[in-house]
């Protein structure tokens, strides 16, 4: 219904002859049916200088959601069952794998370097010029530069404003990209067939299984020694992951992760540890599972477990007869399950694990009677309001004998770079304490709920600002009278 | 005629050998659904019911029913032969689980006749030798019974006898459920009896004297009942007096009374047994040395007589002297009345030497009221629908009453202290006594509630429980949550998909003659909760919350904070705490604008696409005017894309118009167009007319942060009225507005003529407006064709669901039900919210 527009242009003499290598002829006006709606080929210009062909992609919505339910589960799916932006998005207008799986359909014997007409045109690099009015552009017009660029294009990427009502707005994630250089017409077309969808970096739903060989054919030649070939595998395939993922991210877990968010750049995914040194996060473990080790516990609990890296090392350690993880996400707890082979253990292996979902704000009576509980980067994701319900499910109800506690050290964060001031280390941290504020807290609920309280740090200590992470480390004390438990069994025994 | 009682809560064992006749009693006396019968159970788990090697597994799953049952309080009897002690220790352990009393009916017939019943039925195939040998098991059993624990053993001898018997059912002592008051329970009196005497008369009781001039007895004009929660005696000055006064209420029918563990150790002592003479039994003794030997006596069968605790008022009130949680409630047994006479405890004691009581009450989940005394308390305090109204008189407290059902205290002060106590009555628990539990809410659910009744599945319940957790506001303050809304029917004209006349014509069907059409302001909803005192008031420290439509902070702090004293200010201002008299209000709201708090979905969502189109179009028109030139027939495709280019505009004209610039709570405003609730009302009952006007109050007294809600009233059988309201609309759409809510004109609990509850409000939304959710060109005659196609049903089934559910838990909060009662309905509509429905609707 709307238009997706890409003009290929060149001023090759004759430039006409664009049309044999596309097999469009320059003065017909053509149309295809593609699966979201149809693609037309026109010719704005087509002389002996200059001739430029476009092809506009008219989405069809109506088809485009239904592609989408499709890809959903089939046709029971119902179909109300959308967010809203499947209705209100910008596939209508952006180009993306839509275009180009339209350029593959309307173009493909070009897209192979083949030409019946001009063979030998086909395999020689001509003066391209191509444009895209309007691409979606994850990271940024620099991202554009970096993918482009290496092959031997002149790049130009000029940021689309978001709303030029509002220009305190910024820029959108759109560029009008034009690319010129000298390159075979099917180069040219590859490089745009993988490199759009990459540089859209948005879900996909009608991926073909075998993308990872539709990559390495439309890559053939360029890709493996492109610099930015790791950037460009890691998103194209990234679709897949998205694939098999999509039911799952409508509640998508938070990872429990306290390094520094890389600042929207391109280099997702990577390792933020040194090389060769063990990531805070498994210090961290090491550090949690050796105060376990020393407080002799062999039924523990895991609570805000997350996915499960805690429990895996747990589940590993025989001196764990009964190991408990919980979380509120019942999505983490699948993550876990999935981590931990639950359903591959043999059966004794089985039962010393349990995943529960429970939330820390509410009672939970299976909890009571553990000996350890690790509340490990979980207390920060919490209101400090809500804080005070925690201590009462955890110190006051569960009560186990020893309590693990971590959290990141808020002054430490001056020594990641990339972290401006004032932020948190994750999206969902709702406060980082200083060591002062932790240990405040955690001497007043030791001394509230009767637990003796060892304090101390994970990661390299620094002179000034301490250690990245904050451990404590509560063992129970003399029985507050306060809190005192009832009998195991009251008065169950007693006879009428 | 032998006449079999029976209570009617019991687990019985019929007893008889093979051929006696049980089934046939079993079927005349009892509903099949009744009878659990070994055979059957035998046949149930190994297709046979003859076969003898399955009777573990059958008795062990008779045993399970019989615990469902007797737990779910329904009568049950055990068709077994039940000849072997052990047989029927395993039913008399079933029935103590579960507090029930354990009956036995013996069917003693001529081993002859039993023979021959046994022999003529081809299904059974036991000889002659086993009979024989049931027959002595039977002998060795009649004398075995009652120390077995059968509280009642009824024998039956001969076929006659069993034929002519009839069941009848007798109460339990404690079902008093018929007696429906109004009561006026009294706390420990523990001897006081002035006080007594001042606390009646307070209540508006007369008392009667004897010819000394001793309260014998007491009246009420409005015909009260007085009901002690025991402890009348020890400690104070004159347990005697007040044992006269109370023994002769009960004698007379003005009262009912409960022991107290004190009555329970005093009979022990007058009964001769070595009880010592401690917490103030000796001052009793005493005292009691002044009267007369039939007075003690008549006092020694008072108190024999009393019973435990009491269920009254059709099940709706408890009385135990300490408590009793709701497993325990009607039921008889040794612990149910250990439990009710001294309260749980943890088998520990405390610095003072006193046993430490288990806090029962903040596990309790029972529907029922409780109300109990022994643990002297400071101030009484609702825990769960229950309430302690020990307030420790004879320890120079106050002496206290609770009317029921009215729920309002009633006290005197204790004229001095009588006894020193043991432990200071300040030492009050330190923990939160409301405490949630994850069982309140986790799980697959039924919730029934005074406007109906749901089911929230297990999957609903944990995508809420991730919500609630780690996103929503503190429980105490997320008091309700506003339902979703459905649209109104869908229009069959020309270029609309909603419209005014479809939104009348929703209501007329349902018989609803009077609706306000409300402006629909396009900002987000917000619920303020905000109490009169800055820092706190009945909902636990802080002054108020506002909170999102799934109950997250507004803004976070300090702009919540700050909104909340704005909020404040004016209903101060307006006059509001003293003429509604309360001293918290929640009011629901649209915040204005939507760019306040969703600036960022405007950005990401909406603006991404506007910003596209507006670029995209203008290259693929220019594209095209050059093919055009070139001779090209691109004419239709030109024309088309021309199109879009204006629905791209028109779009981002719709988004545009709820985009102003703020600053912190600069360029913000509330437009409130609902009060909800306050001190124990909730205002659901008023019309949208009174809502309307105080909303308008608040403006009036900060025009510069409340918008006002315009809106016209409509009478719907009137064209006029209806004409004028269609107009209104579509002037107020055309101008950029969102549209309008329709709603009934007598409130939020309006009901259809069939009693039914009714939308809340219909929404209508704009042409324009309708851009930004069904996407730029949705007004294209071949896509509102397809979208004319969607379906409502589910929509409305789920706003009418969550509303019940929002109702109930306004009234909760009026009521002051327990907080995980309320949590349950708040926390069920945040779980229908994860039901998949269309979000365009």
């Amino acid at each position: 219904m709307v238009g997706v527009l890409l003009t290929l242009t060149t001023t090759h003499r004759p430039a006409t002859d664009l049309g044999h290598l596309l097999v469009k002829h320059p003065d017909r006006v053509q149309s295809f049916d593609v699966p979201v709606g149809t693609a037309h080929v026109f010719y704005p210009e087509a002389d002996e200088q200059r001739c430029t062909a476009a092809l506009l992609l008219d989405v069809d919505s109506l088809r485009l959601a239904g592609a989408r339910r499709r890809g959903r589960g089939g046709p029971s799916a119902t179909p109300e069952t959308f967010n809203l932006g499947q209705y209100v998005n910008d596939r209508p207008y952006a180009a993306s794998s839509l275009l180009a799986s339209a350029m593959a359909k309307v173009f493909r014997s070009a897209l192979r370097g083949e030409s019946r007409e001009r063979a030998e045109l086909a395999a020689t690099p001509i003066p391209l010029e191509l444009r895209v009015p309007v691409l979606r552009c994850r990271g940024g017009a620099e991202v554009a530069v970096r993918v482009f660029a290496p092959l031997g294009w002149t790049v130009e990427a000029t940021p689309i404003p978001l709303d030029e009502a509002y220009p305190e707005w910024g820029d959108s994630r759109y560029v009008d990209l034009r690319l010129t250089g000298v390159q075979r017409l099917a180069d040219a077309l590859n490089h745009l067939y993988v490199l759009l969808p990459v540089l859209d970096d948005a879900k996909h739903y009608w991926v073909a299984p075998d993308e990872v060989e539709k990559l390495l054919r439309a890559g053939a030649g360029w890709l493996a020694g492109h610099p930015e070939r790791g950037l460009i595998t890691r998103r194209y395939l990234a679709h897949q992951r998205a694939l098999a993922g999509q039911a799952l991210t409508q509640l998508a877990e938070e990872r429990l992760t306290d390094e520094p968010l890389p600042a929207d750049t391109v280099d997702d995914g990577s390792d933020t540890a040194a090389q060769g040194r063990p990531s805070l996060a498994a210090r961290r473990r090491a550090a949690v599972l050796a105060a376990l080790a020393d407080s002799g516990a062999s039924r523990v609990l895991d609570l805000g477990c997350g996915s499960g890296a805690l429990l895996t090392a747990l589940a590993g350690d025989r001196r764990y007869t009964e190991i408990v993880g919980t979380d509120v996400s019942s999505h983490a707890l699948t993550l876990a399950a999935r981590r931990l082979r639950l359903d591959r253990l043999p059966e004794r292996q089985r039962n010393r694990i349990n995943l529960w979902q429970s939330a820390l704000t509410y009672r939970d009576d299976r909890l009571r009677g553990y000996d350890a509980a690790v509340l490990m980067e979980v207390i920060e994701h919490l209101d400090p309001p809500r804080l005070p319900a925690l201590e009462d499910v955890v110190f006051g109800h569960a009560r186990p004998g020893t309590v693990v506690v971590t959290t990141p050290n808020a002054e430490y964060n001056v020594r990641y770079d990339g972290l401006p001031a004032g932020r948190f280390r994750h999206a969902d941290h709702r406060f980082e304490w200083t060591r002062a504020e932790f240990t405040a807290w955690a001497e007043r609920v030791a001394g509230t709920y009767g637990y003796r309280l060892r304090l101390s740090g994970v990661g390299d200590e620094d002179p000034e600002v301490g250690s990245p992470t904050q451990l404590a480390v509560l063992t129970i004390d003399v029985p507050d009278p306060d809190h005192r438990e009832p009998q195991l069994t009251p008065r169950k025994e007693e006879r009428p | 005629m032998t006449v079999l009682d029976i209570p009617e809560l019991a687990l019985v064992a019929l007893v008889g050998v093979s051929g006696s006749g049980k089934s046939t009693f079993a079927r005349r006396h009892f509903l099949p659904s009744q009878v659990l019968s070994s055979d059957a159970f035998r046949a149930m788990v190994a297709d046979d019911e003859n076969d003898q090697s399955a009777s573990a597994d059958a008795f062990d799953a008779l045993h399970y029913v019989a615990g469902k049952r007797l737990r779910a309080g329904r009568l049950t009897v055990v068709d077994a032969t039940n000849l072997q002690p052990h047989a029927r220790a395993g039913l008399v352990r079933v029935a103590r689980e579960h507090d029930v009393l354990p009956v036995a009916i013996v069917l003693d017939v001529p081993e002859a006749l039993a023979w021959a019943r046994t022999e003529v039925r081809a299904d059974r195939t036991l000889g002659r030798q086993v009979l024989t040998r049931m027959q002595r098991d039977l002998r060795r059993t009649y004398g075995q019974l009652a120390r077995e624990g059968f509280r009642k053993v009824h024998v039956l001898r001969g076929p006659e006898e069993i034929d002519a018997a009839e069941v009848r059912y007798e109460k339990l002592f404690n079902d008093r459920r018929e007696l429906t008051g109004p009561f006026d329970i009294v706390g420990d009196v523990h001897g006081c009896r002035a006080e007594l005497e001042s606390l009646l008369v307070r209540l508006g009781w007369r008392l009667h004297r004897d010819e000394q001039g001793r309260p014998v007895d007491a009246t009420h004009p409005a015909g009260r009942t007085a009901v002690f929660v025991g402890d009348l005696v020890d400690r104070g000055p004159d347990s005697p007096g007040v044992l006269r006064l109370v023994m002769g209420m009960v004698a007379a029918g003005h009262a009912i009374c409960v022991p107290g563990n004190h009555e329970q150790k005093l009979l022990r002592r007058l009964r001769g047994r070595d009880v010592r003479l401690t917490h103030g039994l000796a001052e009793t003794m005493a005292q009691l040395e002044a009267e007369s030997p039939e007075f003690v006596s008549a006092v020694a069968s008072f108190v024999n007589g009393l019973v435990s605790h009491f269920v009254l008022d059709g099940g709706r009130l408890v009385v135990a002297h300490a408590g009793l949680k709701e497993e325990y409630q009607g039921r008889a047994s040794g612990r149910v009345r250990a439990f009710a006479l001294f309260g749980e405890t943890t088998g520990e004691t405390d610095e003072y030497g006193l046993p430490v009581r288990y806090p029962w009450a903040r596990d309790y989940r029972g529907s029922a009221m409780v109300v109990y005394g022994h643990t002297p308390t400071p101030e009484p305090e609702w825990v769960n629908n229950t309430i302690c109204i020990d307030t420790g008189c004879v320890f120079g407290g106050r002496l206290t009453a609770l009317r029921y059902p009215e729920r309002e205290l009633v006290s005197v002060a204790a004229e001095r202290e009588w006894y020193a106590p043991a432990r200071p009555l300040t030492a009050a628990p330190a923990r939160p006594d409301e405490v949630l539990e994850l069982g309140d809410v986790a799980g697959r659910r039924h919730i029934e509630h005074g406007y109906g009744s749901l089911t929230v599945p297990a999957e609903n319940a944990a995508a809420a429980l991730e919500v609630m957790s780690r996103f929503a506001v503190d429980p105490r303050w997320l008091t309700w949550l506003p339902p979703t809304m459905a649209p109104c029917s869908t229009s069959s004209q020309e270029g609309f998909l909603e419209h005014p006349a479809d939104a009348f014509a929703d209501y007329r069907a349902a018989g609803v003659d009077r609706v306000v059409c409300e402006e629909k302001h396009m900002g987000s909803r917000a619920v303020v909760l905000v109490c009169r005192d800055r820092d706190g008031g009945r909902f636990g420290p802080g002054g108020g919350v506002v909170h999102t439509r799934t109950g997250r902070p507004f803004f976070g702090e300090p702009l919540d904070t700050e909104l909340l004293d704005r909020v404040r200010l004016a209903i101060g201002a307006a006059g509001l705490w003293d003429e509604l008299e309360t001293d918290w209000l929640l009011l629901d709201a649209e915040l204005l604008p939507w760019s306040a708090k969703a600036g960022g979905l405007i950005r990401e969502q909406y603006a991404g696409v506007g910003a596209a189109g507006r670029a995209a179009l203008p290259a693929v028109r220019e594209a095209l005017d050059s093919a055009a030139a070139r001779g090209l027939p691109v004419g239709e495709l030109r024309d088309r894309m021309a199109r879009r280019h204006d629905e791209v505009r028109a779009y981002s004209a719709a988004y545009r118009a709820y985009v102003r610039p703020t600053e912190g709570l600069r360029g913000v405003t509330l437009a409130p167009f609902a009060v909800l609730a306050g001190s124990e009302s909730s205002y659901a009952d008023r019309d949208h007319g009174w809502h309307l006007d105080l909303a308008d109050r608040l403006c009036a007294a900060d025009p510069e942060f409340f918008t006002p809600t315009r809106r016209q009233v409509v009478h719907l059988a009137d064209e006029a009225s209806v004409a004028a309201a269609t107009d209104w609309w579509l002037a107020l759409t055309a101008a950029g507005g969102e549209g309008m809510v329709v709603k009934p004109y007598a409130g939020l609990a309006a009901r259809s003529k069939r009693g039914s509850l009714l939308q809340p409000g219909i929404k209508c939304r704009g042409r324009e407006y309708l851009r930004i959710i069904y996407g730029p060109g949705y007004d294209e005659p071949e896509q509102l064709k397809l979208l004319r196609q969607r379906s409502l049903g589910r929509k409305r089934g789920l706003a009418l669901r969550e509303h019940g559910l929002g109702l109930a838990a306004l009234d909760g909060l009026a009521d002051g039900v327990p907080l995980w009662r309320r949590h349950a309905l708040v926390f069920a509509i945040l779980a229908c919210e994860s039901e998949p429905v269309d979000p365009r609707l």
